[in-house]
């Protein structure tokens, strides 16, 4: 009865690129350097990471040059530029383009590359959720050529996260969803492998990574949100539309989340992401809890945060700094009414879907009732069309969403982790004030027991000045590293988000443009039928 | 105050009912309308060569009630029993683009200048529809009497084009408005009355059938194509939005996305006004259509009452004639009574017959017409959305 095939998978590629841009960004998937490429399920218990968990605690993650990409990973004997993008239709054609050199094996490379079996939990209607996969994001094939010279070669990692599956009864279940990673890194073990991760699993990350480099001015890709009762629904196990929706919207926001993560240059080679993509088994986050300890503590700083946030007054002698953070905070306000706008659009555009439905089904009542044939007939077919008009102002209202309002919201919580490092230096430059106010009081403390006669306190007072010197050395070092580091991180982030923006603008537009094609065929189909009345 | 003065558009507007001034003896037309306040005063334009009339060529101010007082005289003359009498055209309503301004008006501190011009062009623009809407539902009811062979003649019709003072004298008073709450009491008995009985005509007892079916069908549908057509509406006002703060997000933008942001600004609001034009132009052809022929057909239906009327009426007077002969009484008195019964119930149903008939003609045709309209018009729209769309990602991928 639709026109449009919802593909087998539930979750596929948005169907509304060009078929000629395909075209051209079909290239031969990664050849690793190993020509082993066979696939392995990850077994239950089995250790494969003990040579990379070594080399991943060599890279520190405080170190101040995080920039450049390792360059062993990339493979210099691939054929070709590197496939990022996967088109999971084609898979055929794809590995024919391949050489002998890739002993690659279609068949094999099914279960990876398509999802297998429905997920546990299924729509209860027919119409499959359809997420347009919004992976072009992170296509570094469509970066400028500066950046893959800048970086030694291009950067080339793949995750998906896919198959939600309810884990548990009651209260205590929880959706686990697997995490597959493509890639050719050598910080990796292998080029494919997957875990199965829930949704703390993500959260901890998050939290772990944060408290790792956002004082030092890395903007760390803000995790999902939680939801009490998009997660509540489905504990109880309401195996309806709307919890169906719930976690599709969160699969896909996660996906999102760890290629943002993956993306940074810095964070890719951290071990908690390594161990987070690799691992079978992860110790459970329970800190990520809100009413834990830990959940308690972080309360705790984000109110001390606010109030320091109030009584620092920096001296800000760098302009760009001043100029930046008065653009992001416009750009926030900005974002956050655009998202809202955008929103509004999709529940629209889903209220338009549900009156064309409803107006279609009462045309072919009336059709039924008329008693005039051809008008009759007439009348049944538009309400056929209008019932495909619904089935596209549905699938255009999923284009709004996850397009369009999704990269919004990604964004506002964006910018208010970069909103975060700003914090994070004028924290640091407090802390450096501090320790010359101290210094300086260590100072006349030591020139006051200059005149008393206590050997051992002046001593003690030199020892102290001592140690306040070199805290306020460091200090400046921080201060200085810290905005070096969010210089870099902000230039990047502005280049991305440019990028963001520009392929999702286009694929928007051409979202919009399938739905006007459709529907033109649709009406012409109806218009001989309609001059067919007699 | 505001005024409309003959314009093509109006052409377009016509379609609902066609085949309508066609007959150069009596040609009206309505070319302007002043709105005050709550009234709207329309100026009736009558060009005729009957000599009837006592000019050829001249113009009257009537106001709605006008209209309503009109069609319900029609209706109660006796003589016009068997004819399918024109619904009246339903009041001026120009409530909902009043209530949007008046929100309008409330959320202006939350939008931008731009955005808020645009929201109240985008309600100006509804008003006008709002406005052309009624002139032209108004306008066709005295088209459809000009050209119906009886009507045409009524005095009354007459009255209303030519009495050049105001017609609030022939009014309806106080009496006569509870006279017609009165009135709809009794239709809902002839409804009764008319589902229960089994006519032995074939040709009524169908269209009985018919038409009762039908109108509960066609007032579900007139109710759906009206939300469609707002839900559509509200999908291109948010368009409005989205490219207002996307303008204002350009404006402090000075990366490489300052251009595509201003140029998807500057397509959606292009896209909007496509939008606007699909919802408005769905509206006309689809609702007002299904909304007129709603009330067609309600008029179709009266006749049916009226006819069942009639039909009791004359069976009522078959008992007294009994009863008259059986008390030899009166028989002569009731003879001529049930003749007349007879004879008025013929005339009915010959003449509800033929309107009947050309009444399906008339709907067929008015379908046809509009349906071919409207998928042209969705055609048209989307080939030209698309032209916009292709326009600007090219030039997007360009950079």
């Amino acid at each position: 009865m639709t026109a449009w095939e919802p593909p087998d998978r539930p979750r596929s590629r948005l169907a509304y690129c060009c078929p000629e841009k395909m075209a051209e960004d079909r290239e031969p998937p990664p050849l690793a350097d190993a020509v082993q490429t066979d696939f392995r399920e990850v077994e239950e218990g089995e250790d494969l990471f003990v040579s990379t968990v070594s080399t991943a605690e060599q890279l520190s993650p405080t170190s101040p040059e995080p920039a450049s990409f390792p360059a062993e990973d990339i493979s210099t004997n691939s054929n070709g530029p590197k496939q990022e993008i996967l088109l999971d239709d084609d898979q055929e054609d794809l590995f024919a383009e391949a050489t002998e050199e890739v002993s690659l094996d279609s068949p094999e490379r099914e279960p990876i590359l398509s999802d297998g079996p429905s997920p546990a939990i299924t729509p209860v209607t027919p119409t499959v959720i359809i997420t347009p996969r919004v992976d072009a994001l992170f296509d570094r094939s469509l970066d400028e050529d500066e950046e893959a010279e800048e970086n030694g070669d291009t950067f080339d990692m793949q995750i998906t996260v896919s198959d939600p599956e309810k884990v548990g009864d009651g209260m205590n279940a929880y959706m686990a969803y697997k995490v597959t990673t493509k890639t050719s890194l050598s910080l990796f073990s292998r080029n494919e492998f997957s875990v199965k991760r829930r949704f703390s699993d993500f959260l901890g990350l998050h939290s772990k990574l944060a408290s790792k480099y956002m004082h030092i001015g890395y903007i760390v890709p803000p995790a999902p949100e939680k939801s009490i009762v998009g997660m509540t629904k489905v504990k109880v196990g309401k195996e309806d539309l709307s919890s169906a929706e719930f976690v599709e919207k969160r699969r896909s926001a996660l996906e999102r989340y760890l290629m943002r993560t993956v993306n940074h240059p810095a964070l890719v080679k951290d071990p908690d992401v390594i161990q987070f993509l690799e691992n079978t088994e992860l110790p459970r986050a329970v800190s990520t809890q809100a009413l834990s300890g830990a959940g308690i503590l972080r309360m705790v700083n984000k109110a001390a945060d606010a109030v320091n946030k109030m009584t620092i007054k920096m001296n800000e002698s760098d302009a760009w700094f001043e100029e930046k953070q008065q653009q992001f905070e416009n750009l926030d306000i900005q974002l956050r009414k655009l998202h809202a706008s955008v929103e509004s659009l999709v529940c629209h555009r889903k209220e338009l879907s549900v009156n064309t439905a409803s107006f279609a089904k009462s045309a072919a009542m009336l059709g039924n009732s008329e008693d005039h044939t051809a008008l009759s007939r007439a009348l049944s077919q538009l309400a056929e069309v209008e019932e495909k008009i619904d089935q596209l102002h549905h699938e255009q209202a999923y284009a709004d969403f996850y397009l369009f309002s999704e990269l919004l919201g990604d964004y506002v919580r964006l910018i208010t982790a970069v909103k975060g490092v700003f914090d994070q230096r004028m924290k640091t430059w407090s802390k450096w004030q501090d320790a010359q106010v101290m210094l300086q009081r260590k100072r006349e403390a030591e020139a006051k027991l200059q005149y008393a006669n206590k050997p051992d306190k002046l001593q003690q007072a030199k020892d102290e000045i001592k140690e306040w010197e070199a805290k306020v050395q460091q200090g400046e070092r921080d201060f200085e590293q810290i905005s070096k580091n969010i210089r870099r991180e902000v230039e990047r982030f502005e280049k991305q988000r440019v990028k963001d923006f520009k392929v999702v603008i286009i694929k928007y537009l051409e979202s919009l443009v399938h739905t006007q094609q459709q529907l033109i065929k649709y009406w012409e189909a109806f218009l001989p039928e309609a001059k067919a009345i007699a | 105050m505001t005024s409309l003065s003959q314009d093509c558009d109006k052409e377009k507007l016509r379609s609902v009912s066609v085949d309508l001034n066609n007959d150069s003896s009596l040609l009206i037309d309505i070319p302007d309308a002043l709105c005050e306040r709550d009234k709207v005063k329309f100026t009736v334009h009558t060009k005729t060569t009957l000599n009837s009339f006592q000019k050829p060529d001249f113009s009257v101010s009537r106001q709605h009630e006008d209209f309503i007082w009109l069609h319900d005289t029609l209706v109660e003359t006796e003589e016009y029993a068997g004819l399918i009498i024109p619904p009246a055209p339903p009041k001026p309503d120009f409530e909902s683009p009043r209530e949007k301004m008046h929100k309008l008006g409330e959320g202006e501190a939350t939008m931008t200048k731009e955005e808020y011009t645009k929201m109240k062009q985008e309600l100006e623009a509804e008003y006008l529809a709002v406005f052309k809407k009624t002139v032209q539902v108004h306008e066709i009811f005295l088209q459809r009497l000009s050209s119906h062979p009886n009507l045409s003649k009524d005095r009354n019709f007459q009255i209303f084009l030519e009495y050049d003072q105001d017609l609030s004298v022939r009014r309806k008073n106080a009496k006569e408005m509870f006279g017609g709450f009165f009135k709809n009491m009794v239709k809902s008995a002839d409804e009764v009355l008319i589902s229960g009985i089994k006519d032995v005509d074939e040709f009524f007892e169908q269209e009985k059938t018919f038409l009762l079916d039908y109108f509960s069908k066609i007032k579900d549908s007139t109710a759906k194509a009206e939300k469609m057509t707002r839900s559509h509406k509200n999908v291109a006002d948010d368009y409005i939005h989205i490219s207002a703060t996307l303008n204002s997000i350009a404006a402090d933008d000075n990366t490489a996305l300052k251009q595509h942001l201003e140029k998807f600004a500057e397509l959606l609001e292009k896209l909007r006004k496509v939008e606007g034009r699909v919802a408005s132009d769905q509206e006309l052809k689809l609702t007002e259509l299904l909304r007129y022929y709603m009330r067609d057909i309600q008029a179709a239906k009266d006749l049916l009452y009226r006819r069942a009327r009639a039909l009791a009426d004359y069976e009522n007077s078959n008992k007294a004639l009994d009863k008259a002969r059986l008390k030899s009484k009166d028989v002569a008195q009731a003879e001529e009574n049930q003749k007349q019964c007879l004879l008025k119930f013929d005339k009915l149903s010959e003449s509800g017959k033929k309107e009947l008939t050309s009444f399906k003609g008339r709907r067929v045709v008015a379908f046809r017409k509009n349906l071919i309209e409207m998928a042209e018009l969705e055609i048209k729209h989307a080939k030209n959305s698309i032209s916009l769309l292709q326009g600007c990602i090219e030039l997007l991928k360009v950079n």
